[in-house]
């Protein structure tokens, strides 16, 4: 019955295969950031399952790490200069 | 009962996690990607952490997913705030103060 679990787990890694066209013809930079957040929950939400279906409960303190590193990084992109406002927006003068 | 209660919640959260890529791709602006982003994947990870927390059937489990959730839902919001307000402020320039 865990193969459900895994199956379930699968799904999700297609959406983020489907999301990962909107990296590659991202409008702007800063959409794809929002395609890297999506990546982020969908990780937690993948661990989780991992961690009913492979029954290895260590994996949920994973999901914690891997939320707040999606977070920290989006926080730092936009926070401290890794977009340019001037060019990486999608309404930036151009 | 319980454990096809799971399964349905589950079984949602995929939907909702669906959904929201769709709409990452489909929706015309940044805005209406943020709406889809922070809304339908929270809905989904939340639906997804009350299936599994269900199966699982021990209190301390179930505690932690939901606290995992309460992290990602804080966090998510916390950046999709952020990168709003930042592409305001692009958009408006100078006049934007808040």
């Amino acid at each position: 019955m865990s193969d459900l679990y895994l199956f379930t787990a699968l799904i999700l890694l297609a959406t983020v295969t489907a999301g990962l066209v909107r990296i590659f013809i991202g409008a702007a930079r800063v959409e794809r950031l929002l395609a890297l957040q999506l990546f982020g929950t969908t990780a937690v939400a993948i661990v989780l399952l991992l961690a009913e279906g492979l029954k290895q409960p260590v994996l949920r303190d994973l999901a914690l790490v891997l939320g707040l590193l999606a977070s920290t990084m989006s926080v730092a992109y936009v926070r401290y200069g890794g977009l340019n406002p001037d060019t990486d927006y999608p309404s930036g003068k151009r | 009962m319980i454990y096809f209660t799971g399964w349905f919640l589950i079984c949602a959260g995929v939907f909702f996690f669906l959904m929201g890529t769709l709409a990452l791709m489909r929706f015309p602006d940044l805005y209406t990607r943020l709406h889809a982003l922070t809304k339908a994947d929270n809905l989904g990870l939340g639906m997804i952490a009350a299936g599994l927390a269900l199966h699982s059937g021990s209190f301390t489990t179930s505690l932690k997913l939901l606290l995992i959730w309460l992290l990602i839902m804080l966090a998510s919001a916390s950046v999709s705030h952020l990168i709003a307000r930042t592409a305001r402020k692009v958009e408006h320039g100078k006049e934007y103060n808040a």
